[in-house]
């Protein structure tokens, strides 16, 4: 019998960053959950799972959520939990069909906070037009939940002409993004009320769906990967990118698109945009003689007017993001380290 | 973006590296340090590296406040939290710093109450929110976020808030500089002053090191363009052969600095005999603590504090890279064992540090681009 795959895992203990969606949080999953559970070639971890059931491939994933506060301007956790599982599988190149979803609740939860939260769901659903199929409810003790965690797993079947592979990707091909980072992150950040400051932001929490599928019918056989920069932000899914493709992802400082809101509270804060999360964001690699479709067919979408091309994939620097400034500087993007920090001092 | 964008004109700053390269000339090597740690990350984020010519030479200083902060000293605020009916207040910078059984975040990881505040203030608010607990204040920083704290301390007090103490390890920045200039191996032609410290100090007290030490010094802003405009004053007085004070961040920086921040601050603290900075060793007369009659609100007073000292792994070069006698990937620890993921030693801490900054963006960039050259 072959013994198991090395973990390679080796932090003593669970930490916050292990979740934060950057570095470490690779480490855990690289070195503990793919080497037991997903076997010795996992391959690329996406945002979905392809699986064949009779011949059929579906894309399937999952996703939990524990956003603190629980409501947010322009969205709210049950909104999230519906439109984040739509969006995994959207940049996975599929359909949401069905989702079910699983409550953990905290006793001593007002009913009128969870009925806001179901019905946000159902709306959101509704918009996106995926069935809730089922359900599972955990009530845990005062004081061992924040409230509520939801979370969602989607079924999706995949959308035609279109085959999304990271090895695929090429030197000379655009890096695409569909509008400016980090108004989720940033939003969330301000709505815990611990800064004193106020900006006029909202998240950007929304279904992908109908700019990806936009996207796909304009320029479909030149779309060679998608990803919705999460936690850990865009910093983190291009490098993710570069790593699984083997080439290095340039991008042009002066064309990625933040709202000044943004802007301002990440020169206060010291963080850097491309570290924040969104929720209603994607990019794309796609080849280059599809790259004016694309743009226009976004542009065209409604939520896709401030769609760019950001960068680019080049032979070097192999492995890594690159950032070039306009005035001929430049620096390499890191992913996210921990959680991002706020800087004081 | 107002006050931001101005200072990013890509064309100005062309404009800017052209005089810098005309002024620089070819015939000699130019060393300048830049005190703080603010100008060593925006010199990292903008690339300023890759404009500025060959001969001229940035050594990253001391003004880095976490990096500078003792192990023992991180160990000694912990060892006050393991009491459960205190809770850590610090700022996000602190957060990651390693002490000898983890950072404040692995502490809070493994049951803590440990958190963030965006100034003492909140601390404060925390305090009045928790009155059946203690709120610890783990104060860094130099005299740009002393004021805050000593204004926070006097509320304290005229309020008679009891449940809420000072952690103090604020430092001052005029000592530093002198230890770096009295070191033997200094090789320094001219400073790149703090900006954010001199909102408060004002511009007088670097007056020393143009007089006695005959340094130039250029007090700077934390753009690209002011970070430039500082190089090309330097190069105007080195080339003149003189030796003075100019403050290139008048839209910050008054001449006199800020009167009533440094009343608060003379209020509530007092210089200690000495103090250890981190890379440095002891420096007499360089950092702060409460005054005797805020000893009520001084945790080091009201708790009993075992005193850990941690002496950083011999093999940790941090003082010769503060000092500008190495470079960050000439010691002999960097990129192996010390990593910012798994920081060794003091510089490698905070982004701020000259040794993670230049890991971060440098170090990569060379290994990823093959580059063999890199200043």
């Amino acid at each position: 019998m072959p013994s198991d795959p090395p973990i390679r895992f080796r932090d003593p203990q669970i930490e916050m960053a292990h979740g934060a969606g950057g570095k470490a949080s690779r480490r855990l999953v690289e070195g503990l959950f793919a080497p037991l559970l997903f076997g010795n070639n996992p391959g690329p971890l996406g945002d979905a799972a392809l699986v064949d059931i009779g011949g059929t491939k579906i894309a399937l994933t999952t996703d939990s959520f524990v956003v603190k506060p629980l409501t947010f301007p322009g969205g709210s956790i049950g909104e999230l939990a519906v439109n984040g599982t739509v969006n995994d599988l959207a940049v996975s190149g599929a359909k949401a069909d069905a989702l079910v979803v699983t409550f953990v609740l905290e006793a001593g939860l007002p009913t009128s906070v969870l009925e806001a939260e179901v019905r946000a769901m159902a709306r959101a659903a509704k918009e996106a037009g995926v069935r809730v199929a089922g359900g599972d409810t955990k009530v845990v003790e005062h004081g061992k939940a924040d409230q509520m965690y939801i979370t969602t797993t989607g079924v999706g079947h995949l959308l035609r002409g279109v085959a999304l592979d990271p090895s695929s990707v090429r030197p000379g091909d655009k890096v695409l993004l569909s509008g400016p980072i980090g108004d989720h992150g940033i939003t969330i950040l301000l709505a815990r009320g611990e800064l004193d400051f106020q900006a006029d932001l909202r998240s950007d929490t929304r279904s992908v769906f109908p700019l990806v599928e936009a996207l796909v019918r304009a320029a479909g056989p030149g779309v060679r990967w998608m990803r919705d920069p999460t936690r850990g932000g865009a910093a983190t899914s291009l490098n993710e990118l570069a790593r699984d493709c083997g080439l290095g992802v340039v991008l042009f400082e002066e064309k990625i698109p933040v709202r000044d809101a943004v802007r301002g509270a990440c020169e206060l804060l010291g963080l850097d945009p491309l570290h924040i999360a969104n929720e209603g964001q994607f990019l794309a690699v796609i080849a280059p003689e599809y790259a004016d479709a694309a743009i226009n067919a976004l542009a065209l979408a409604p939520g896709g007017s401030e769609a760019q091309v950001i960068g680019e994939i080049r032979e070097q620097p192999a492995g890594s993001v690159l950032i070039t400034t306009l005035y001929g500087g430049s620096r390499i993007i890191d992913m996210l380290v921990g959680d991002p920090l706020p800087r004081i001092c | 973006m107002k006050f931001v964008d101005e200072f990013r004109e890509p064309e100005l700053i062309s404009k800017a590296a052209e005089e810098i390269r005309h002024l620089a000339g070819t015939e000699r090597h130019y060393c300048m340090m830049e005190v703080c740690g603010g100008h060593t990350h925006a010199i990292y984020r903008f690339g300023l590296k890759d404009i500025l010519p060959e001969n001229i030479e940035l050594i990253h200083g001391p003004g880095c406040p976490v990096c500078v902060l003792p192990m023992g000293r991180i160990d000694d605020g912990l060892s006050i939290a393991q009491d459960e009916n205190v809770i850590f207040a610090a700022f996000g910078d602190m957060m990651r710093v390693p002490g000898t059984l983890g950072s404040p975040l692995e502490h809070k990881a493994r049951g803590m109450d440990v958190r963030i505040v965006y100034s003492p203030s909140d601390a404060l608010k925390l305090a009045r929110l928790n009155p059946e607990k203690h709120v610890m204040f783990f104060a860094i920083g130099f005299e740009t976020t002393a004021p805050s704290t000593a204004l926070t301390l006097m509320r304290a007090k005229a309020e008679g808030i009891r449940n809420f103490s000072v952690f103090c390890n604020h430092v001052t920045i005029i000592p530093a500089i002198r230890a770096i200039l009295d070191s033997p191996d200094m090789r320094l032609d001219a400073f790149i002053g703090p900006g954010h410290v001199s909102t408060v100090i004002g511009c007088r007290p670097y007056e020393w090191i143009a007089k006695n030490a005959g340094k130039p010094i250029v007090i700077s802003g934390f753009e690209p363009l002011d970070i430039l405009q500082s190089v090309v004053m330097l190069l105007h007085q080195l080339k003149k052969g003189e030796a003075k004070v100019e403050n290139q961040y008048k839209r910050v920086v008054p001449w006199e600095g800020n009167p009533a921040a440094l009343r608060a601050m003379n209020e509530v603290f007092e210089l200690r005999p000495y103090f250890e900075w981190r890379g440095l060793g002891f420096i007499s007369q360089s950092a702060l603590r409460l005054r005797d009659s805020y000893a009520q609100w001084d945790a080091e007073q009201r708790f009993s504090v075992p005193g850990i000292r941690v002496t950083d792994p011999k093999a940790a070069q941090c003082g010769e890279v503060l000092k500008g006698v190495l470079k960050p990937h000439q010691c002999k620890l960097f990129g192996r064992e010390c990593t910012p993921e798994r920081p060794v030693g003091a510089l490698m801490v905070s982004s701020e540090g000259s040794c993670a900054a230049y890991f971060n963006y440098e170090h990569r960039k060379a290994m990823v681009t093959g580059l063999t050259s890199i200043a």
